[in-house]
């Protein structure tokens, strides 16, 4: 079976930025794949790769075996792309938005009516083609813009953040949406998200992604299942003693593996809820005070935290520096 | 080939004719400059001046001119809301398909021009009826004839403009330093025969002087610059901008 995209050790520079660096990746076709990071990962620039809007610093990339540079043509009449922002024109009606963009792809005047009915009947929106744009809510756009993304049956339709910015019932539609074209229209789909439910929900496979580099491909039980069980998180009292505490539990005999952040430890083992008494022990015999404690059965935040050294949605960024300290202090036992 | 190069032409012209018909307080408010000016100034100066040499100076003299100015503003705007394209991100849309980037520009100029077209044979139309008399029907097409090969110029001028402009208050510096300086220093406002000299440069390198000097032997049947002068000029102007303005928007990124 063909695969729907390959990259080669692609990667991408601004200035002394590096977005992309060096991934190596294939999307098999038929595939629902997911691309999983904090903003700023490099997500956008890896679609911006791929559905040649950018040009690669180094490696190469293929889109349904078209290389994206070389054969930039094909690869765009094989690709639709949803970007994060919306690109319709909002003085124009819903259905005139789908005819415009027929016609860009080449489509004849009896295709592109008969693809406009079966397109906007997908997304739900058939009775409401001819209303401008404008006056359409949030949802209602991303769901067109998926639309004209099929209109011309691509091979490969890129989701950037296909969600964001719309309330959780939206959002849940929305997922409904990409499942059922996924399946009706047989289309390869990959799409970025920060929301690790979606990624949860509607991906077959997910790679996530963190300074431009992946950090951990597979399907979502699995990559849960690597994590080897469930999750302590520990809240000390001063941050101080996170270090130290950490040390005391990548040396004692429960196998676990620990990462720390902050003020919190975060500890990974089978049967947490039999361990508790046994890690809290260890923490009171140092006197060092727990402010908190809790249990969770893992998440796709936890892989993500576990890979990373942080949790997707911290609102402060860390510098590079802190970064590397957490790389360093989490490590596998 | 050809087909798919007219298929892009098309399409982005008729994005234009839809958001022009949607649009008409836009219509509206850029009839109404020139014809304030077309008015007003017209009725005023009729009552003070003569050209030197013979000739009133009222609304006749003055209709060429805001036609051209009308021109000049619609497609110079045309051209330029490529930022708004780009801000409110049709653009990416449009550069993502499997099209030429040179048609897709060439369809935007087609369309801004229509709408430039338009606006000017309104002005037209308006001018005549309240009272201008022009020399002939012939006479009157060779002015649209005129009006399309200055919008085409400006347009490219505007789309040149626009690839290197990065938001909408350098739309502003535009409108501003560009457009009200070739308008005041085109002769749509008074006769270009007996300028200083410093100024004389400027008008003869204004590419306007030569459509309002088209358009003044077009519709009054005489002018300061002779008509092949003018329209190779303009034709001239058409083609280079026409070339930059497609070749630069090649090169554009979102």
């Amino acid at each position: 079976m063909l695969n729907a995209i390959e990259t080669a050790r692609i990667t991408k520079y601004f200035d002394d930025i590096t977005a992309v660096n060096n991934i190596t990746l294939e999307v098999k076709a038929g595939e629902l794949f997911g691309l999983l990071g904090p903003n700023g990962a490099g997500k956008t620039t890896l679609i911006n790769l791929l559905s040649t809007m950018t040009a690669a610093s180094k490696g190469s990339a293929a889109v349904w075996g078209y290389d994206v540079v070389k054969q930039a043509s094909a690869v765009r009449r094989n690709i639709g792309v949803v970007f994060q922002d919306t690109t319709l024109d909002d003085r124009l009606t819903g259905r005139e938005n789908l005819d415009l963009h027929g016609r860009f792809y080449g489509l004849d005047s009896k295709t592109r009516k008969s693809r406009i009915k079966e397109v906007l009947l997908l997304v739900g929106l058939y009775d409401r083609a001819d209303a401008i744009v404008k006056t359409y809510s949030g949802g209602m756009m991303r769901r067109l813009e998926i639309a004209r993304g099929l209109m011309h049956h691509p091979r490969v339709l890129f989701l950037d953040e296909p969600t964001l910015g719309l309330d959780p019932q939206t959002r849940r539609h929305i997922w409904e949406y990409i499942k059922t074209l996924n399946r009706k229209e047989g289309v390869t789909i990959v799409l970025t998200t920060h929301y690790m439910e979606e990624a949860d929900n509607l991906c077959r496979r997910i790679a996530i992604i963190d300074c431009g580099k992946i950090v951990a491909l597979n399907t979502p039980q699995i990559l849960k299942n690597m994590l080897g069980g469930d999750v302590i998180t520990l809240e000390v009292e001063n941050p101080e003693d996170t270090g130290n505490l950490c040390k005391i539990y990548e040396s004692n005999e429960i196998p676990s593996t620990i990462s720390c952040n902050d003020k919190r430890i975060f500890i990974t083992l089978k049967d947490g809820e039999r361990r508790i008494p046994r890690v809290l022990a260890l923490a009171s015999d140092v006197r060092i005070p727990i402010q908190s404690v809790s249990l969770r059965k893992p998440t796709l935040d936890d892989v993500f935290l576990y890979h990373t050294g942080r949790a997707i949605r911290d609102e402060k960024e860390p510098g590079m520096a802190e970064r590397v300290g957490y790389r360093l202090r989490s490590r596998r036992k | 080939m050809v087909k798919k190069a007219l298929n892009t032409v098309y399409a982005m012209w008729l994005r234009e004719m839809l958001r022009f018909s949607r649009s008409k307080s836009r219509i509206i408010g850029s009839l109404s400059t020139p014809l304030f000016f077309l008015v007003i100034l017209g009725a005023g100066f009729s009552s003070s001046f003569e050209i030197r040499g013979g000739g009133m100076f009222d609304k006749s003299f003055l209709a060429p001119g805001l036609i051209g100015m009308s021109v000049l503003f619609s497609s110079i705007m045309g051209g330029v809301s490529i930022i708004w394209d780009r801000e409110f991100g049709f653009l990416k849309e449009i550069l993502i398909a499997p099209v030429s980037r040179f048609f897709v520009a060439l369809g935007k100029a087609v369309g801004g021009v229509t709408t430039a077209m338009i606006q000017g044979t309104l002005i037209m139309i308006i001018a005549w009826l309240i009272g201008v008399e022009y020399v002939s029907i012939p006479g009157v097409l060779a002015a649209i004839g005129v009006m399309f090969v200055t919008g085409i110029g400006f347009i490219g001028l505007g789309i040149s403009l626009a690839t290197r402009i990065e938001s909408h208050e350098g739309f502003q510096m535009v409108m501003s330093f560009l457009t009200m300086p070739l308008v005041l220093l085109s002769g749509a406002f008074f006769p270009i025969s007996n300028l200083p000299a410093w100024m004389s440069y400027l008008v003869y390198a204004n590419p306007l002087t030569y459509s309002v000097e088209a358009l003044r032997f077009c519709l009054l049947g005489s002018s300061t610059i002779p008509l092949p002068e003018s329209v190779a000029v303009i034709v001239l102007f058409a083609l280079v901008m026409t070339g930059l303005g497609g070749n630069l928007f090649g090169k554009m990124r979102v």
